[in-house]
């Protein structure tokens, strides 16, 4: 594999099919990337394995009507239809077997993902008993093999990963309504089972649109990756669906171009770690759902627990034991080397005690609906997601407008509200 | 079809076809009553890639490196996919997809990477298994080499290997059948009764990944997927008892093993083709007794009651 190589096709400069191959494989990924994000949401990740396992009789079959029709038998959109063909009739039997029998959704996957995918391994070896030297090309569909292939091939590719990703664009609404709320998509007259038969059957056309490119092994994995990345950046559908789609174009497209740039490179494989890359970045960067925002949202969570015990302990005058409280008070400059208290250590003490005894207050009329006067819309719930503050423990003198806070001062008894930063009416 | 043929070329792929079939069917009565069926399939799927580390790692292409090598990767697969699970608070069939596909992907990769001419190691053997190459020439002799040390000498290894891992698979499951059935039926009244269930749980996991392993060789992952999923299944179908659900499960395992290999050997020459792929056709038969079951099994509906313990 050379850099050049690479650069050029990446950059769509590789030549007239490596340049469609490439934009074909990036429009299929964001829109398997979008279909897979509401397959994802409706946690029928592995059905599509089930499907695009299920595809391999299909495509063998196909190639011996059109052999035995006197074609090529090697021909592209014969084969995607014989694919779609088996494709469907698995996802039936899916569906099928885990609504009549008592066998789970997870056993009646297995079946059809292992019996069809051994019945096409029969067919594929019937023909290669043949002996007509024209089994190698469907070799392709197990891994995918982007590099040499037909310039009509490519172009079919590409249209078809661009019409399904107008596809998804199209059905955006009732999929995300259904997704988010199938209760509530029902009750405004949603009909999802209908809704769920077009999502299966988006996943499905974009599973034989790239059995070519990314192959049957792994074409699930351009469904399941790309959202599960996309979940660590939002907890919005509609983001879900756009981050998925950009996380599966660009993984295709990256997958691809390095495949395009050597020689016995399977594209699938280099597109499926491509999108993994993405997902394990995801995954630890992300800064909602990911790893490391967690850890340190965690940590800050805990340092602000031992700050506030601290300075309450030291409002009633009790003795600091633990050392992990001793060395924060003591960094803030609220404790002296000796374990005593600072000037700055009583005020902020002071200042955590009136707190404490207003967040006391606000819960307490939280769990007491109506027994307020004061209108305090904020609930203790929500004040949380507001912004970066932790409930209990931000100062309520940062979270509440001035006026807020004198009357809640007023309510607890304290009159007027000491000179704490913001506090003045 | 002589004694001596039959010796040759059908008997020994017939009863590792056997073997390896049960060993896979066993396991995966269990995993299909606690609906973690597609374990297996995560499994079968991450053997490659840890066969394909064994063999760069130690440079030798022998059986016991790479069931080594396997067995790892399918318990780094399970440690993953758990660990996703957990960091990325997935659903589990989700994180599984994510774990089970990449790991082929870089198998797959490591395997065009690395040179690996010379070596019979490709992913077609991986998926198909050789099953058919699996041949005993000394059987030529006819019957009187069954009684003939020299000529049992010259037996594949994997019967072998087959043979041990299944008589070990069977002893294991008999040992901690009470407990497995308990904390399988019932997790909280097990952990209750002092069954450590999470022991057990990866206790199973560890006996579907050494099963998978060791039928992945001589069959190839397309049966053992097969195995873990529809001689169990079928059985599920057929009686509540647990008991009679293994047991049955393992005939069918064994008929859908025979009857595969005798139909690709010598059912499309009759028609005038090669031989197929003995390895899809027992997935094939498989599939088609788990199909009569869902169609005529006795307990086939979804609202007959569960399984009893026995």
């Amino acid at each position: 594999m050379s850099i050049d190589r690479f650069m050029t096709a990446l950059f769509l400069q590789g030549g007239y099919n490596v340049t469609l191959v490439v934009i074909g494989a990036a429009l299929l990924g964001a829109a398997a990337g979008a279909s897979g994000a509401f397959v994802f949401l409706r946690r029928r990740a592995l059905v599509s394995d089930a499907i695009s396992h299920a595809t391999l009789p299909g495509i063998a079959i196909a190639f011996l009507v059109m052999l035995a029709a006197g074609g090529d038998g090697r021909w592209l959109p014969g084969l995607i239809a014989g694919a779609a063909v088996s494709a469907a009739i698995g996802l039936v039997i899916v569906e099928w077997m885990a609504r009549e029998t008592r066998l789970g959704e997870d056993a009646a996957i297995g079946a059809v993902l292992s019996v069809f995918f051994g019945a096409g391994i029969v067919l594929l070896t019937v023909i290669q008993g043949l002996g007509r030297g024209q089994a190698a090309g469907l070799e392709d569909f197990l891994l995918g093999q982007a590099a040499g292939m037909l310039a009509s091939e490519a172009l079919m590719i590409a249209v078809a990963g661009g019409l399904s990703t107008l596809a998804v664009w199209a059905l955006r609404r009732p999929m995300v309504l259904v997704a988010f709320d199938p209760a509530y998509a029902r009750a405004t007259g949603v009909d999802v089972r209908r809704v769920d038969l077009a999502m299966m059957g988006l996943a499905l056309a974009i599973t034989v649109v790239g059995l070519k490119i990314v192959g049957l092994i792994l074409i699930v994995a351009m469904l399941i990756i790309p959202p599960a990345a996309a979940r660590f950046w939002t907890d919005r559908v509609d983001r879900l669906v756009l981050g998925a789609a950009v996380i599966g174009g660009v993984s295709a497209w990256v997958g691809a171009a390095l495949s395009a740039s050597a020689d016995g490179l399977p594209t699938g494989p280099v597109i499926v770690l491509a999108a993994f890359a993405l997902f394990a970045a995801s995954l630890v960067f992300a800064p909602l759902r990911g790893a490391l925002a967690a850890a340190l949202r965690h940590r800050r969570f805990q340092r602000a627990v031992h700050r506030r015990q601290g300075l309450l302990a030291l409002a009633r005058d009790e003795a600091i034991l633990d050392t992990q409280t001793l060395g924060i008070l003591r960094r803030e400059g609220f404790l002296r080397r000796d374990g005593m208290a600072t000037d700055a250590g009583r005020a902020a003490a002071v200042e955590a005690r009136l707190d404490e005894a207003r967040w006391q207050a606000l819960r307490a009329r939280a769990v007491a609906p109506g027994g307020g006067s004061v209108a305090l819309t904020t609930t203790p719930g929500t004040l949380v997601e507001a912004g970066d503050a932790i409930e209990g423990l931000t100062p309520l003198a940062r979270i509440l407008t001035p006026d807020q806070l004198s009357r809640l001062d007023a309510e607890i008894g304290l009159g007027r509200p000491t000179g704490v930063t913001g506090g003045a009416p | 079809m002589t004694a001596a043929d039959f010796l040759m070329l059908d008997a020994v792929p017939m009863l590792i076809g056997v073997l390896a079939s049960v060993a896979c069917a066993l396991p995966g009565n269990f995993l299909l009553l606690r609906r973690q069926a597609l374990i297996g399939d995560a499994i079968s799927h991450v053997v490659l890639p840890g066969i394909v580390a064994a063999f760069i790692l130690t440079g030798l292409k022998s059986a016991w490196p790479m069931m080594l090598g396997a067995g790892a990767a399918a318990l780094v697969a399970v440690g993953l996919i758990e660990a996703v699970r957990r960091l990325g608070r997935l659903e589990s069939g989700a994180a599984m997809g994510v774990v089970f596909t990449t790991m082929f992907a870089a198998g797959v990769l490591a395997l065009e990477l690395t040179d690996t001419a010379g070596v019979h190691l490709d992913v077609d053997h991986a998926l198909n298994g050789n099953l058919e190459s699996l041949i005993w020439l000394e059987g030529a002799a006819g019957w009187g080499a069954l009684t003939d040390p020299a000529a049992l000498a010259g037996l594949p290894d994997a019967l072998g290997r087959l043979a041990l891992v299944l008589i070990a698979i069977g002893a294991l499951m008999a040992l901690f059948w009470k407990e497995l059935a308990i904390a399988t039926f019932d997790p909280g009244f097990a952990a209750t009764a002092g069954i450590p269930v999470g022991a057990m749980s990866v206790g199973l996991v560890v006996v579907t990944a050494v099963a998978a392993v060791a039928a992945f060789d001589a069959v190839g992952s397309i049966i053992v997927i097969a195995m873990f999923i529809c001689p169990p299944a079928a059985a599920r179908l057929m009686t509540d008892r647990l008991g009679v659900q293994v047991a049955s499960s393992m005939g069918f395992a064994a008929v859908s093993a025979v009857v595969g290999c005798l139909v690709a050997a010598h059912l499309p020459p009759l028609i005038g083709l090669g031989a197929v792929s003995a390895a899809g056709m027992i997935a094939t038969v498989s599939g088609l007794l788990l199909g009569i079951a869902c169609l005529a099994a006795p307990r086939r509906r979804a609202d007959a009651h569960g399984v009893a313990l026995g």
